[in-house]
């Protein structure tokens, strides 16, 4: 059975780069362009992994976290942020909002299937 | 480049770091050596190895050793061994006298990341057990390449290094951003040492260690040297410590002065640990 992840980025060559590795690794991706857009997507299936970027408009990433977690709580969907924005203040931002890892771009393959194995998501 | 050139070049490396390279390698010659051959004005590799059999060629040929020597790291690099180890410290801590320091040695430490994964996880088991916070701990990282050195020393890594490998949440805790790059901090530097050393040569000056991390350096050494590196490693191990080996490395067939420790991948012990205790 493959893992259901939700890539949300407001870049469509990220969502296509993320989607190529990710269905690499046996994920089954849906994509959302903003972070209302993702809540209308977990409303529907609750993914096993979120791939979220942090600057998005309609609704960015950290919105959409803390939205997530006050509905759904803190243990599911593992979120992954995955974003340019790598001052040290702003990754604890993310990661008090709920996120349980963090990718600074540009990333590559290696780094996403490291950091999904680090949250447990892939097995080393 | 001329097979007398390619063979020259690589004993050259033999020598020096014990390295081994082979014909399918060929290609390493030209990408790193490349910078060094515009900086000498030199035309080619024929012409780099007609200069480093001149005269005063030393400085040279270690230089050449130094780039071609593989030097890949990243942090809590097969995961394994820090399981392993993150156990086995406060074993250590139990087992030793009050006073006397856990000594690690990080064997080809490369840039330092294993150095500073083992730092990290001496910090965590100290802030979960403070009775820890009394006992020194000492790594030392060695390499042969002192550029590499430099680096570990500063414990500073850039954006795509402190991903590899390095949890978000110890990234946070134990580096401060310093202008886009990373920094251990003085608390995981206060516990690394880092000095150039060759393996093939005179290690005993380093002392006795409770743990060796040895790891992804054997497979580039033919199978004597790789003897005579383990060996001088067992000589130098507390008898109940442990040696790490990389993943798909063995020391089964090469060496019987350690052995590997049941149900474990790639960790060892001195045998000698084993004869003292069926005494």
């Amino acid at each position: 059975m493959s893992m259901d992840c939700l890539v949300v980025d407001d870049s469509g060559v990220v969502r296509k780069v993320a989607r190529r590795i990710l269905e690499k690794h046996g994920f089954s991706v849906r994509e959302a362009a903003d972070g209302a857009l993702a809540l209308q997507a977990v409303e529907q299936a609750m993914p096993r992994l979120v791939l979220l970027d942090r600057n998005m408009p309609v609704m960015d990433g950290i919105e959409f976290l803390k939205n997530l977690r006050a509905r759904y709580g803190s243990s599911e969907p593992t979120v992954v942020m995955c974003t340019t924005e790598a001052a040290q203040e702003r990754i604890l931002e993310g990661l008090e909002a709920g996120a349980d890892e963090y990718v600074m771009k540009p990333f590559d393959e290696a780094i996403l299937v490291d950091k999904l194995t680090m949250v447990g998501v892939l097995q080393a | 480049m001329s097979n007398a050139t390619f063979q020259f070049i690589a004993g050259i490396v033999k020598q020096r770091s014990g390295g081994v390279l082979g014909p399918d390698q060929a290609y390493m010659l030209d990408t790193r050596l490349a910078p060094l051959l515009k900086r000498e004005n030199l035309a080619s590799l024929d012409a780099l190895a007609l200069k480093l059999r001149g005269p005063a060629s030393d400085k040279l040929a270690q230089e050449v050793a130094e780039l071609l020597t593989t030097n890949e790291s990243h942090f809590f690099r097969d995961g394994k061994p820090f399981d392993h180890l993150k156990e086995l410290l406060p074993a250590l801590h139990k087992a030793r006298a009050p006073g006397l320091p856990i000594r690690i040695w990080s064997a080809a430490c490369s840039t330092g990341q294993e150095a500073y994964s083992i730092a990290i996880l001496i910090a965590d088991a100290q802030d979960l057990d403070p009775s820890m916070k009394a006992r020194r701990f000492e790594i030392i990282g060695t390499d042969l390449t002192r550029a590499v050195l430099d680096r570990a020393k500063e414990g500073i890594f850039t954006q795509f290094e402190v991903q590899r490998g390095l949890p978000v949440r110890a990234l946070m805790k134990h580096f401060k951003q310093i202008e886009g790059r990373w920094q251990a901090s003085e608390r995981l530097r206060g516990f690394t040492r880092f000095e150039q050393a060759n393996l093939l040569q005179d290690v005993a000056r380093f002392g006795r260690f409770d743990v060796v991390f040895c790891r992804n350096v054997l497979i580039y050494f033919d199978l004597p040297t790789k003897a005579r590196v383990l060996n001088g490693i067992a000589a130098q191990m507390a008898p109940d410590g442990a040696l790490y080996l990389g993943a798909a490395e063995t020391a089964l067939g090469i060496t019987d002065r350690v052995e590997p420790l049941l149900g474990q991948r790639a960790v060892y012990r001195p045998v000698a640990a084993r004869m003292a205790r069926s005494a």
